[in-house]
């Protein structure tokens, strides 16, 4: 183990910017996102994620926000493990007949002020599962929603971008309210 | 002692069901190969409904011949298979939710997807009304002295699925874990019904989301076997390069996730840092990372070129400079190890019994891999090894997965060194009348099977199952005796699918 970690002391990080493909920087994502993280929320921003009956897609793309190359956690962003610690509720899925109930408690269990973001095409209107005997079809069916992210799955960096949107409009909101 | 393929002349031969036989049984013969399933001779791949017909398929262990038998059941209720056989049960418990065709002398008639929330009763079949009032669920006991019970989920506490566990432990011993699923039960099979194919092809790519190209894979596969089309060879290379990726992709995560729920997030750091890698590389090569809705029937949407190659090539060269000092690291550390060798057993007859497919069978002495037998092209035609162990524990389910992610660089380099020319696709036309269609196809999980009928350009009916479902009664299995603080270890190193198998 000694020489692994000897190694990672001389490599550069993973960390980097977007690779090319992306039209947007994530370091520059980030940095946005941490200013209106500390704006809004003071130095963190904890999520608490709920899969209301995802294909698991979308919680594939959302752990991989956690890897060495968007580690979200160098801006504060934390996935917690209750809804007691949430500032945010991300939710995917359908939401399916069975997890509805589920979804609402874990809801009422989230201090206030608390938002939500329906991460997915599923969150949106049921995706492709709309229609079905089984599925609500939408986060917003169940529970308010404050912010949409689409993709199937959508990738680390919409879902980063998204993040941004929704502190920004949040922090807006805070000051029309003050 | 007749083999499956006399078995099969006993009953009455479907035409157009391809590529193995199906024929339709009396209850004789739907009795006989229950009990040949328990006396071990033969494996079960499957057991599904229709509104009034059952239907199992069954691999010879032997000779890895394949066939489905079928069992019209106007009355509505047929002999029970899990009464002999129980990897049976939860899929009787599932056509009786669904079809409300019920299983006669069913050990276990609990609901399994069915938690009274849908508002109708056999979505499937004939629809009635639901239940006015909901009866709890019961679960098992378990007799003791100071036993008590632990109730985990649907929400857990990580970034994962919904089911419930409920364990009944004796101190931090576990004397028994129940499952309960069917959270993410979306319907999948009842939006199948009179979709046209593309949509279906759509829909099974979202089966369970982390084995999008093995369903988008086997649902095609068993729409070409219906309407025998033969796809171009590019498209076969092709296919089986996205399903190697995906295969290096959720071994390498699973590998750092099952090392961090032994507190070890070191080697969950490095290996995360090369899935991501490999998504980047599908992604460039096929404009998704999880390379989503590429594989369709006929063929592919979309071919691989020269930037594409070169980003996975580069991927390919990568991990074998990383990888082998991570492996090295899990080899040599302790406080690693000392969670993992001996932890969640699965013994070499639980694993045959289930026919467990994946790192669950094969860390089992079960050395089934559908690449190999039946197999398809162009395995056939590749190098490759079946990495078998027989330990059973955390550890031996950690050993196979490493020797896969060898085995699935060697097979996509060989694929991008010999992938032909030519075209990508052809396309699919409606046939007339009824055909049926099967396919197997091993996904980094296990053996995915899908079933179909199609009439005309419609799906009349189709099944995908998972191999989730002969791995989570496993699980149940793996985790007695041991402490209830390895159940996480234990859990990720199956890495089953919620929902592929609450569907
Ligand atoms: S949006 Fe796509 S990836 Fe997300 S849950 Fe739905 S089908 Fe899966």
């Amino acid at each position: 183990m000694r020489k692994l970690l000897f190694q990672s002391f001389f490599q550069g990080p993973f960390t980097e910017p977007a690779p090319a493909l992306d039209p947007t920087a994530v370091e520059e994502l980030a940095a946005a996102l941490q200013r209106a993280a500390r704006r809004r929320l003071g130095r963190s921003l904890s999520i608490r994620e709920i899969d209301a009956g995802s294909c698991n897609g979308c919680e594939l793309e959302i752990h991989a926000l956690n890897n060495a190359y968007y580690d979200v956690e160098r801006f504060g962003i934390r996935f917690v493990a209750s809804p007691r610690h949430a500032d945010v509720l991300m939710v995917t899925g359908p939401v399916t007949k069975n997890m509805r109930d589920a979804l609402e408690r874990t809801y009422h269990a989230t201090p206030d002020p608390k938002w939500v973001v329906a991460v997915g095409d599923c969150a949106r209107d049921g995706g492709c599962f709309a229609g079905s005997y089984a599925v609500v079809g939408g986060v917003s069916q169940v529970v308010p929603v404050d912010l949409h992210i689409p993709g199937c799955p959508p990738p680390p960096v919409t879902i980063l971008q998204g993040l941004l949107a929704l502190l920004d409009r949040t922090a807006k909101d805070a000051t029309s309210i003050a | 002692m007749p083999s499956l393929i006399d078995l099969m002349q006993e009953g009455r031969t479907i035409q157009q069901h391809s590529p193995w036989p199906r024929a339709v049984a009396d209850a004789h013969l739907w009795n006989f190969a229950a009990s040949e399933l328990a006396q071990g001779r033969w494996s079960l791949l499957g057991l599904w409904g229709e509104p009034s017909t059952v239907h199992m398929a069954i691999i010879d262990r032997d000779t890895a011949d394949i066939a489905v038998v079928s069992l019209d059941c106007p009355d509505r209720v047929y002999p029970s298979v899990g009464k002999y056989h129980p990897p049976a049960l939860r899929l009787e418990r599932t056509i009786n939710d669904l079809f409300g065709l019920f299983a006669q002398d069913l050990p276990d008639s609990r609901p399994w997807l069915d938690q009274n929330r849908w508002s109708v009763r056999f979505p499937l079949g004939d629809r009635i009304s639901a239940l006015s009032t909901t009866a709890p669920y019961r679960f098992l006991a378990a007799e003791g002295d100071g036993l008590h019970q632990i109730a985990v989920g649907p929400v857990h506490a990580g970034i994962i699925e919904p089911g419930h566990f409920r364990f009944t432990a004796s101190g931090e011993t576990v004397v028994r874990l129940e499952q309960r699923l069917g959270y993410t039960h979306k319907g999948i099979e009842g939006l199948m019904r009179g979709a046209s194919v593309e949509r279906g092809a759509q829909l099974a790519g979202r089966v369970s989301g982390d084995s999008t190209v093995a369903y988008a894979y086997a649902f095609s596969k068993a729409v070409e076997a219906a309407l025998q089309l033969a796809v171009p060879d590019r498209a076969v290379w092709l296919r089986a390069l996205l399903a190697e990726l995906e295969r290096l992709a959720n071994h390498l995560g699973d590998i750092g996730a099952i090392c961090n729920d032994a507190s070890f997030g070191l080697m969950q750091a490095h290996c995360n840092v090369l899935r991501e890698d490999v998504l980047r590389a599908a992604n460039t090569a096929f404009g998704h990372r999880l390379m989503r809705d590429v594989i369709v029937p006929g063929g592919l949407v979309r071919d691989l070129d020269e930037n594409g190659q070169a980003a996975i090539r580069a991927t390919l060269d990568n991990i074998p400079v990383r990888f082998p000092a991570l492996v090295e690291l899990y080899d040599n550390t302790a406080s690693l190890q000392d969670r993992t060798v001996g932890t969640g057993v699965v013994t070499a007859a639980l694993a045959k019994q289930y026919a467990a497919g994946g790192y669950v069978g094969r860390a089992s002495g079960r050395a089934f891999d559908t690449r190999r037998a039946p197999g398809y092209p162009p395995y056939d035609d590749l190098r490759f090894e079946v990495p078998v162990l027989d330990e059973g524990d955390v550890n031996a389910r950690v050993w196979i997965r490493i020797r896969e992610v060898e085995q699935s660089l060697s097979l996509a380099n060989q694929i991008l060194d010999r992938l032909p020319g030519g075209p990508l696709r052809v396309p699919v036309g409606a046939a007339a009348g009824p055909r049926e269609g099967m396919a197997l196809v091993e996904g980094f999980r296990g053996d995915i099977m899908v079933w179909l009928r199609l009439d005309g350009g419609r799906i009349d009916r189709c099944h995908l199952r998972d191999p989730s479902w002969f791995q989570w009664p496993l699980l149940e299995a793996a985790i007695e005796d041991n402490i209830v603080a390895d159940f996480p270890l234990c859990n990720k190193s199956f890495n089953c699918s919620y929902s592929g198998q609450d569907l």
